[in-house]
């Protein structure tokens, strides 16, 4: 019989609400605003703070990524004559770095220089990075096809180049890069592998234009022909730089290690390179530290986005609370005819409450499937990802029902509180 | 064992600094079937009587039995039961609730008694059709004439089938000849062995009744048992 009553009782608020369409519309506005914005925020924090997780994550969380940065100017003198500026990390840096820093496992130098890369009539302005064998695991690349860098190719200095995904589709839009050669200036390369490209970019590097065209070639070859030195012209005069290494990734050995063990490691780092270095000429990047900076900037978002939620919720339930108390007036009426037809004070509240909540709920279902749609069309007009998360949706919809009950209560009680002599006496 | 009896009943209310008292010490005894007319000058307290009598309002003293059961010190929620179980009331101007159907208006008393939806609309229909409103069911009050409206308002003060039948004014927002068919519908109900009780301050409507009580300043000062009007 409870089940009767319940259900008469809801398709009776129904009716009322549906009577005044646009008031409880309006009425609920806040409602639909306070649940979307909090779904649709929460959806559009989560696909930033997740693609920058993935990158720094793509990194390496037991990665210490140290990276060639040119000093601050020391005011040298801009003649006519080439300028020579000599920083960054060396080869003896690496070793140092592999043999005296604890929980080491690897070390991978590289370095690159800008340079056009050609095959046939197409060409690339990229990157030319030597680098070891074992740089593909460590800084967590995949192959697309074929093959990285080997120790075989170290020996013999071959002239063999790795693509990145880019380069090979801009050199070889038609056809099988594998096998095939590309010039580099004088210098030809056989192509003996593709590399998927990654999105994570460590440092300071991050703005150059070439950013993810690049091919890779063996270290050995690389210092043979291409030396340190990399010649440039700037503003009349030629500006020659000599770096030996543009960066070093050390990989500690510890497959999970916490904060702490890879803050100490970077201070050791820190430590040995200041000792060969009489200048600031390099940067040290701690992935590990940089997800944690990110997930701690998501939990500030996400807490800031609630503080915001919880207000406009509260705004939108004070509306409902206001209309309800509005409605019971002029419906004081109707509560005396019901009073004196038998109802208790308990159905006036019944009756009331449920109004309200249904009011909220159904405020709540059109803020969830708003929530749902804004996500969507930011992805596909802004290019951000977003993640909806289903626990938000459920968490925003309990919450609109609950305003409804609570913002509903006082009303309610003002309705079943009326004398029904004087109510009927009313209007 | 008479339907409703009151003894001594006194009621006695606060207007500001001033004490009105409303009814100083009716006694009354109403037999099932009994069709009474309640009249008097206004200030008589025959509104407050009629309050009482439908369980609206509490006495201040004294005592009311209605069907055997002692109300006088009911709680609210007690009071409404009793309501929606044993009384049925006629307004005035109707009193029936506008956003409702005829049907829904009809079994609204049901309701408040848990009846299940199928078997309150069922008798709902048929106390509609009673009333000769069969062909309006999804009707509002606000498409019906005054003299359709007070028919549906007593199809709803018949539908939980109560001991006594309240009527105040009935036919005082309506024509003469409306009037007059409305109280040929209550002479029916009480021809079925229905108990009304009837407050009115036009003569030719109490007339209808076997019974006249006659209030003064809160008091009974006459008591006509006649054949009917």
């Amino acid at each position: 019989m409870l089940g009767f009553r319940v259900q008469s009782t809801m398709r009776m608020g129904l009716k009322s609400l549906c009577l005044h369409k646009l008031r409880s519309f309006l009425t609920v506005l806040g409602i639909i605003c306070g649940v979307c914005s909090v779904i649709a925020m929460l959806a559009i924090g989560e696909g930033a703070s997740f693609e920058a997780q993935e990158q720094i994550r793509q990194l390496g969380s037991n990665n210490i990524i140290v990276n060639s940065v040119k000093p601050p100017e020391e005011g040298s003198v801009a003649t006519e004559q080439t300028s020579a500026l000599k920083y960054g990390l060396t080869y003896t840096d690496a070793e140092r770095l592999r043999s005296t820093v604890p929980g080491v496992a690897v070390v991978v130098p590289s370095r690159q220089v800008r340079r056009h890369i050609v095959r046939r009539q197409r060409r690339v302005d990229g990157n030319i990075v030597g680098t070891v064998p074992w740089y593909r695991e460590v800084a967590n690349r995949s192959l697309v096809r074929g093959r990285f860098v080997t120790t075989l190719d170290m020996h013999a200095q071959a002239a063999v180049c790795v693509l990145n995904e880019a380069v090979a589709r801009k050199l070889f839009p038609m056809e099988e890069p594998l096998g095939q050669t590309v010039r580099v200036g004088g210098d030809c390369y056989q192509v003996v592998g593709i590399l998927r490209a990654s999105s994570a970019k460590a440092g300071s590097a991050g703005g150059e234009p070439t950013v993810g065209l690049d091919i890779y070639i063996p270290m050995t070859t690389a210092e043979g022909r291409y030396g340190d030195t990399d010649m440039r012209r700037r503003s009349g005069s030629f500006e020659a730089t000599i770096i030996q290494l543009h960066s070093i990734i050390v990989q500690v050995s510890a497959p999970m290690p916490t904060l702490d063990e890879m803050t100490h490691t970077a201070r050791a780092i820190e430590r040995v390179l200041r000792h060969g270095h009489n200048k600031q000429d390099y940067e040290i990047v701690v992935p590990l530290e940089l997800l944690e900076r990110a997930r701690e900037t998501k939990r500030i978002f996400n807490i800031v986005l609630g503080s915001i939620a919880a207000i406009s919720l509260l705004v939108g339930g004070i509306g409902i609370m206001n209309i309800m108390l509005a409605t019971v007036t002029e419906r004081t009426r109707e509560i005396g005819i019901r009073r004196a037809l038998g109802a208790r004070r308990r159905d006036i509240v019944a009756q009331f409450i449920t109004e309200t909540t249904l009011l909220s709920s159904t405020g709540g279902l059109l803020g969830v499937a708003l929530g749902l749609v804004l996500p969507y069309l930011v992805t596909r007009f802004a290019g951000m990802l977003t993640i909806v998360m289903p626990s938000s949706c459920v968490l925003a919809f309990s919450i609109s029902v609950a305003v409804g009950l609570v913002f509903g209560i006082y009303p309610a009680y003002r309705a079943a509180a009326m004398d029904p002599i004087e109510a009927l006496r009313h209007e | 064992m008479p339907i409703a009896e009151l003894r001594n009943l006194v009621k006695t209310y606060e207007m500001g600094p001033v004490q009105v008292h409303a009814l100083r010490g009716i006694s009354l005894t109403f037999e099932r079937g009994d069709y009474a007319a309640i009249m008097g000058p206004s200030g008589s307290g025959k509104s407050t009587l009629l309050n009482i009598l439908g369980c609206l309002d509490t006495p201040t003293a004294g005592a009311y039995y209605l069907g055997g059961e002692d109300v006088a010190g009911m709680d609210d929620a007690a009071l409404s039961d009793v309501r929606s179980r044993s009384l049925g009331f006629i307004f005035q101007s109707y009193n029936l609730i506008q956003q409702l159907s005829v049907l829904e208006n009809i079994e609204v008393p049901l309701f408040y008694q848990g009846w299940p939806a199928h078997e309150s609309r069922q008798r709902a229909a048929a106390l509609a059709h009673l009333v000769g409103l069969g062909d309006r069911l999804h009707h509002r009050p606000s498409e019906l004439s005054g003299g359709q409206q007070q028919r549906v308002a007593i199809a709803r003060a018949m539908v939980n089938d109560p001991l006594v039948v309240l009527a105040d004014e009935p036919t005082g927002n309506l024509d003469s000849a409306t009037g007059r068919e409305i109280l040929a519908m209550l002479d029916q109900l009480n021809e079925r062995g229905k108990t009304i009780l009837m407050v009115s301050h036009d003569q030719s409507v109490a007339e209808r009744a076997r019974r006249i009580v006659q209030l003064v300043d809160g008091q009974v000062v006459d008591d006509y048992r006649g054949e009917t009007g």
